[in-house]
């Protein structure tokens, strides 16, 4: 069995969600904290529930709309989402209400919209969808689980369309917290460098990306999701190597057929050394092509990987703007993208032309 | 697709007992685990009873070998994850492919509830070792670091059905021969955050809570852990005869209720959708189950939505139902977890649980729980439903015996 990617639709820092093409240029950013590009979102969702919604649901319900759309799916068999963080701008009102106020006079809404499952329980309510719906919270995980997840439902044979997707926020508060802990860089990048970096540190991202998975074609359909795994904590460099290559014969794909690798680089310099290993060990020669530029680093960012994946093989070319090494073929056939996050989830997603 | 997977162990730690056993004590004795707050500090504390574990994070350390600062969350997950383990006879868990599938929804929300109220303070301040697993799947990964497990690690959350779809996933990973063994259930220790947040709602109950009672005035939340370990078919197999499996998990589905975020409808749509598909992966008929253990919360608006959808599917053949949360409150992300023990407990035992506080029988429901607790009977299939915000509602169907 065949699973096909109907549909895609993604927002990010860049506008990605002005219509599903390469945007024509880079949007450029400065500082270590990208913000995602956001569309207007009353074209999807009613002006007073845009009002209560944090950024979370919005990019959420936006891009779950924008795949649904390409795919020309109304309602779909399952939605299953991942995220890393949740809700965290709700969650950060409710705290610091809660603390401020001693515990005294809350009101729900911010409650209410900071579970993790609030984005798939909001699409599903916009769409009417009875159907299965889960969250997957697992760190940089949560994407590959949410797959995962819809690969093994589909091959049940009972469902034809699922929509898969991840998504997460960045807030004050998480951007404060997580550059306490020396993740981001301290002097000033930009776009063109960050990959070529060769200092500690990367910049913070979010976005949404979601995806209609099905059994069939779709009318937009142009790749398949031939394969996915996950390493938990490996050893070392070396042990990668070995998982990537019984990745890609599990799947009867030769590291030769692979026309192009998309790495999740970002600009942090030890982290990086696994993607250059990689790189120099397995796909000698291969071109290579990065994404971090351009989405900023978060736990789900290996969705945003996918859907410039996806967009590759459906347009058949490579932009200069994410093109790090290497020339690309004249056919591009096999998309495999490597990604990894503070070194400790590792996935590899292997998308197809068809 | 068509392999069986079993339920070769369980372990939980709750309100009213830190393992199995202990809770099986409290069942028989008709003691609910209802108190005030001794480990939570909230302002609330005289105002709402809640049923913690009755073990400080001190005690929890010294009996898991972890450090005690780390989240009460991450401590109840590995008292009950590593009793399940011992409760199969798969000894040295480093010979299988193990998957760990750990629900839970706040995370370590008691420790970022200590580190935010110095951070608001001033951004430079609180100690980050207190919001360094924060997220839900820190808490996962503590627990599977500790047991050793890494063939497949994920975490699910979706608010109070949370650890019925972490069996159901495990149950995937196990019939899509990616693992052999998957410990799936899920963890919540008590926060103030989960306190608060329900205290807006308006859905606590200030007594004991009473649930599919007409008299009910809403939940009482618990704390605890839940784990049951996943077996496939082949390693079942393998098992010596003293340790065969508890029972199998024949069935399970997950439905949106698509009603509103955080009420169910009136009529339980989401909740009979996933009942009905549950039954139908069993095979089975509506007068086939012998026992539903109940999501029960307490709540106005669960228990008659939950009662509503029974009636529906099960009329004129009401099995037996109890909600066991009238003993240990609503352990939210664990309660999937800890009455899925319960449940595959009760198809090996032939057990049914008491429904406690009950007094008056909802005026709008052909049916009332039962009051006493009974062992030795013939239970063939024992239903567990979970439902929570967002719509999101699970059930479960435990089965003696293999598939015919």
């Amino acid at each position: 069995m065949y699973i096909y990617i109907q549909g895609t639709g993604c927002v990010s820092p860049q506008e990605t969600a002005a219509g599903n093409t390469f945007p024509a240029a880079v949007l450029p950013w400065e500082g270590p904290r990208l913000k995602a590009w956001e569309p207007d979102y009353k074209q999807w969702i009613d002006v007073k529930l845009i009002r209560r919604m944090s950024r979370v649901i919005k990019m959420g319900v936006a891009a779950a709309k924008l795949s649904l759309q390409e795919a020309g799916v109304e309602v779909p068999d399952a939605i299953i989402t991942g995220t890393a963080y949740g809700c965290l701008d709700d969650t950060g009102v409710f705290l610091s209400k809660m603390i401020n106020q001693q515990e005294e006079m809350l009101t729900p809404t911010a409650f209410i919209q900071s579970t993790h499952n609030t984005v798939a329980g909001q699409i599903a309510l916009m769409l009417g969808c009875h159907a299965y719906n889960n969250t997957f919270v697992h760190k940089a995980f949560s994407f590959e689980s949410a797959l995962l997840d819809s690969i093994m439902i589909l091959r049940e044979g009972r469902s034809s369309s699922i929509l898969a997707g991840a998504m997460d926020e960045l807030t004050n508060h998480s951007f404060n917290i997580l550059s306490r802990f020396d993740l981001y860089k301290k002097e000033p990048v930009t776009y063109e460098q960050l990959l070529k970096s060769s200092t500690h540190g990367t910049v913070a991202g979010e976005g949404a990306a979601c995806f209609a998975l099905g059994t069939e074609k779709g009318p937009n359909t142009k790749a398949k999701l031939t394969g996915l795994t996950t390493l938990y904590k490996p050893v070392g460099k070396a042990e990668i190597s070995p998982d990537i290559t019984s990745f890609l014969a599990a799947h009867n794909c030769s590291q030769e057929e692979v026309s192009l690798v998309i790495t999740g680089r970002n600009g942090d310099a030890s982290g990086d050394e696994w993607y250059e290993y990689v790189e120099n060990t397995l796909f000698a020669g291969k071109p290579v092509a990065g994404f971090k530029h351009l989405c900023g680093e978060y736990p789900t960012a290996a969705s945003f990987g996918m859907w410039l994946g996806n967009r590759i093989l459906a347009e058949q070319q490579v932009p200069a703007d994410v093109l790090l090494k290497g020339k690309v073929p004249e056919q591009i056939k096999k998309v495999l993208i490597y990604n990894h996050h503070k070194q400790t989830h590792h996935s590899l997603i292997l998308l197809t032309a068809c | 697709m068509h392999s069986d997977v079993w339920i070769a162990g369980g372990g939980v730690i709750c309100g009213i007992g830190n393992n199995l056993s202990e809770c099986l004590t409290a069942f028989e004795r008709m003691e609910p685990g209802m108190a005030h707050m001794e480990h939570l500090h909230s302002v609330h504390r005289h105002t709402f009873p809640v049923v913690e574990v009755k073990a400080s994070n001190a005690t929890l350390a010294s009996w898991t070998g972890m450090p005690e600062k780390i989240s009460r969350t991450a401590l109840l997950s590995r008292v009950a994850a590593q009793e399940a383990w011992n409760s199969t006879g798969l000894g040295d868990i480093h010979q299988y492919r193990v998957g760990f599938v750990s629900a839970n929804t706040v995370g370590g929300m008691d420790k970022t509830e200590d580190f935010f109220a110095d951070y608001l303070q001033d951004p430079s301040k609180g100690h980050l070792s207190q919001v360094v697993h924060h997220e839900c799947g820190a808490i996962t990964e503590l627990v599977a670091d500790a047991m050793g497990i890494r063939h497949h690690i994920s975490t699910i959350s979706t608010a109070c059905s949370s650890s019925a779809n972490a069996l159901m996933y495990g149950s995937r990973l196990i019939k899509n021969n990616l693992v052999d063994v998957v410990i799936a259930g899920g963890t919540d220790a008590l926060t103030r955050f989960t306190l608060n947040g329900f205290n807006t709602l308006m859905i606590l109950d200030p007594a004991a809570c009473r649930p599919f009672d007409d008299t009910r005035a809403g939940l009482n939340l618990g704390e605890g852990a839940g784990y049951v370990v996943l077996i496939s078919e082949a390693l079942a197999a393998e098992l010596p005869a003293s340790k065969q499996p508890w029972c199998r998990l024949s069935g399970y589905a997950n439905a949106n209720d698509a009603y509103h975020q955080t009420a169910s409808s009136p009529d339980g749509t989401g909740n009979f959708l996933a009942m009905r598909a549950a039954l139908e992966m069993s095979g089975i008929k509506p007068e086939d189950v012998d026992y539903i253990n109940l999501h029960g919360t307490g709540t106005q608006n669960n228990d008659s939505a939950e009662g509503a959808a029974i009636a529906r599917l099960f009329a004129p053949h009401y099995p037996p139902v109890s909600s066991t949360k009238s003993f240990t409150g609503h352990t939210l992300g664990a309660s999937g977890g800890i009455e899925a023990v319960f449940s595959a407990w009760a198809v090996k035992e032939g057990v049914i649980y008491p429904n406690a506080n009950f007094s008056k029988q909802m005026k709008d429901l052909p049916f009332s729980p039962v009051t006493k607790f009974s062992a030795g009977l013939q239970l063939q299939h024992v239903m567990s439903n979970s439902f929570g915000f967002g719509g999101n509602c699970s059930s479960l169907v435990f089965s003696k015996n293999a598939q015919s």
